[in-house]
């Protein structure tokens, strides 16, 4: 895992600005106001990569809002939207 | 002795290759079940392995896992656990992976073992992983794994032997082997998905080193096209070409095969005495299905186009941007490709809805689908506009002639936006919105053999329509213009007399209140079947009605017997009329209820009614009556 982001406190993806990389401290789906239920949001992020100690980037961010958002997760790029990436926290 | 058939599918995530992989081993000896969208559809292909074993494989849509999520990632999970109906349980299964990108694609691998299933790993485009650095211990990775390995090139001869020895081995041992392993299969929890990743990544740390850098290019060209206003732009300026192209660069290729009918149907017309037969080919058959494989080339060319957007990886891009932006209108971001598409035709964009796992935002996308301007609109709105819209410049610059077609064009967006919103706000208000969660493949030089067979499936099936249907409905409606035949001492045309005239009358009264004649009525009644087919019909109607000068000029006899608020009133009708048989069956199959088909006709219908009273009572009151 990353040392350089030890002295950051955690925070929820969907709040981070473009050109934000840290790691993937937990998900946390309950935190999220996905349409999905909780398992099944858990479920897709992990099927995307998004788990425990993958590094992630903000690479792109939408138009309208910032929104969705471009996420460089480890070595493959995924579009969420910030109210799905608010279920992945960050450090 | 005939060696039996056996069955290979391909299973992999998206973007993974399998479609190039597919085309490289099955050449063009696919069959498409139906219409296809890319990998949205069942594809069947057969190759023969270098042991001379009959191989029946399929390309299965891409999944992320076997939990079938949607419609698309249902038929990969029932097909490889032979829950399919009417399919058999895959004697192989090949998972194929995009060797630059294997993390998800070996999750996938661990949970398809459980199925039982004998399962070998491709590693897809090794070249190109080569090419950045990435270096697979193969023989480590099938260890591991407890999976044969094997690295192919799809997009290089003979980059699939390896592939092609291994399936031969494969299959020589599966049929030794006694009795099938079992399925011990089920959806995976939570904590069990956590841990076949944290597995799949300990055995990619442990057999595969990565680059330090990742693909540049794909990063600087995204810097641009991800560009929150530069992306959009991009964008607009891609879809203005793909247009540009769709009416430009088809013309000299459509006044070619014009004349080239024009010379046949003379041909007959010269050769056969003067009579029914020689009206029966001449105005039925080569003037009506002439008329309709004009369009042949604006065809080709769109879905050109989308095909390579997609397989440069753009779609995925172009989803992204628009997301927010349809989101205004109700609409998932996901909704874009099958809309794009259905400016081709409405049916592949309706079945690559599939796409979309929401059943809310998948059902509208659907129901505006039609309203997109699909190619069958464009032989009506060209053959009109150019009889009733003079090619005068507007402001100098634009021709008036471009800008109505533009008109039609933007009439039928911005009706689809409208439809859309108000399916949000009334039908649907406690909705909350599907999440957008959407991989965005690294760019890849577009592989023009996949491009090729891509574009000449489509050709096919868009002959074959016009071989079948749109024949069958002009051999119909010659028929019913040419008979019964006129009396001796007829004094009017000799279609007045036909069972057309009567059909078109009784239902005219219907749609003077929108400006239409009986003549239109007849053409809009086959126009049923096909779009295009009210084109050929109003030729014929026209044709046996005024003799041969007609049928070559029919542009110029509408203009001479229509008004113009007629003319505007029919275009208005086509941006909304449901006149296609083809994709209310469609409707009816992905949505599986006649409800939700009925619900398109009848909206549809009622817009066009509408559409048409407006345009006409508006025309005449500004005295283009």
């Amino acid at each position: 895992m990353s040392e350089i982001c030890d002295t950051r406190p955690p925070l929820p993806l969907g709040l981070a600005r473009r050109g934000y990389t840290g790691t993937i401290q937990h998900l946390a789906a309950g935190g999220a106001t996905s349409s999905l239920p909780d398992v099944e949001l858990e479920s897709r992020l992990i099927e995307l990569g998004f788990v425990e100690g993958a590094r992630v980037e903000i690479l792109h961010e939408g138009i309208v809002g910032r929104d969705p958002i471009a996420v460089r997760v480890d070595n493959i790029t995924v579009a969420v939207r910030r109210r799905e990436a608010m279920a992945v926290i960050v450090a | 002795m005939e060696s039996p058939l056996l069955h290979l599918a391909l299973v992999g995530t998206p973007n993974s290759g399998k479609t190039s992989l597919f085309n490289a081993l099955t050449g063009s000896r696919q069959k498409v079940a139906n219409y296809p969208g890319v990998t949205v559809e069942r594809k069947e292909g057969g190759f023969v392995t270098p042991q001379g074993r009959q191989i029946s494989l399929v390309d299965l849509p891409g999944t992320y896992s076997l939990r079938g999520r949607s419609p698309d990632e249902e038929i990969t999970r029932d097909f490889v656990l032979g829950r399919a109906t009417g399919e058999v349980l895959p004697d192989l299964v090949l998972c194929v992976a995009d060797s630059t990108n294997l993390r998800l694609t070996i999750r996938l691998l661990l949970e398809l073992k459980s199925t039982g299933r004998p399962l070998a790993l491709v590693l897809n485009m090794f070249d190109i992983a080569k090419r950045r650095g990435v270096t697979v211990d193969v023989a480590g990775l099938s260890q591991a794994l407890g999976v044969p390995v094997v690295t192919s090139i799809a997009v290089r001869k003979g980059g699939t032997d390896d592939l092609l020895q291994l399936t031969d081995h494969l299959l020589a041992r599966a049929e030794a082997a006694t009795g099938d392993r079992a399925n011990t299969w089920r959806p995976l929890t939570v904590p069990e998905l956590r841990a076949t990743q944290r597995e799949a990544d300990r055995i990619i740390a442990a057999t595969v080193s990565l680059p330090e850098r990742p693909d540049t290019w794909t990063a600087r060209i995204d810097s641009v096209a991800l560009h929150p206003v530069g992306g959009l732009l991009i964008l607009l300026a891609i879809l203005f070409v793909m247009f540009q192209g769709v009416f430009a660069w088809a013309q000299p290729l459509m006044q070619l095969l014009s004349a080239a009918f024009d010379a046949l149907g003379q041909l007959v017309h010269d050769q056969l005495p003067e009579g029914l037969l020689q009206s029966f080919l001449q105005n039925g058959v080569i003037s009506g299905v002439g008329s309709v494989i004009v369009f042949l080339p604006q065809i080709i060319i769109i879905f050109l186009f989308i095909l390579l957007l997609e397989d440069f990886g753009y779609m995925a891009r172009a989803a992204f941007l628009m997301d927010r932006i349809m989101g205004g209108a109700g609409l998932h971001g996901r909704a874009f490709i099958p809309l794009l598409s259905s400016f081709a035709c409405a049916i592949p964009g309706i079945m690559a809805t599939r796409v979309i796992d929401n059943r809310r935002d998948r059902l509208t996308t659907i129901l505006i689908a039609p309203l997109m301007t699909c190619s069958a609109r464009i032989p009506v709105y060209t053959l009109i506009i150019s009889a009733f819209i003079p090619p005068t410049k507007v402001w100098g610059l634009i021709n008036l002639q471009g800008l109505v077609m533009f008109g039609l064009y933007a009439a039928g967006i911005v009706s689809a936006l409208l439809v859309s919103f108000l399916v949000k706000f009334f039908l649907m208000r406690d909705y909350q919105p599907a999440p957008f969660m959407l991989e965005l493949p690294d760019y890849k030089l577009p592989r023009l053999r996949g491009i090729a067979i891509g574009v000449y499936t489509r050709a096919k099936m868009f002959l074959q329509r016009a071989g079948t249907t749109i024949f069958a409905m002009m051999v119909l409606i010659w028929f019913l213009a040419s008979f019964p035949q006129p009396p001796e001492a007829a004094t009017e045309p000799a279609i007045n007399y036909s069972l057309a005239a009567m059909i078109g009358q009784a239902i005219a009264p219907l749609l003077t209140p929108v400006g239409f004649n009986w003549q239109i009525a007849v053409a809009l009644v086959p126009g049923m079947a096909a779009r295009e087919v009210a084109v050929a019909a109003l030729g014929t109607v026209y044709a046996i009605e005024g003799g041969k000068e007609a049928a070559e000029q029919i542009g110029q006899v509408l203009a001479s017997k229509w008004s113009l608020a007629t003319a505007l009133a029919l275009l208005a009708w086509y941006i909304f009329a449901p006149q296609c048989a083809s994709t209310l069956a469609v409707i009816r199959r992905e949505t599986g209820s006649w409800r939700w088909m009925a619900v398109t006709f009848v909206y549809m219908f009622a817009l066009a009614y509408a559409a048409a009273f407006a345009t006409y009572h508006i025309a005449v009151a500004m005295g283009a009556g």
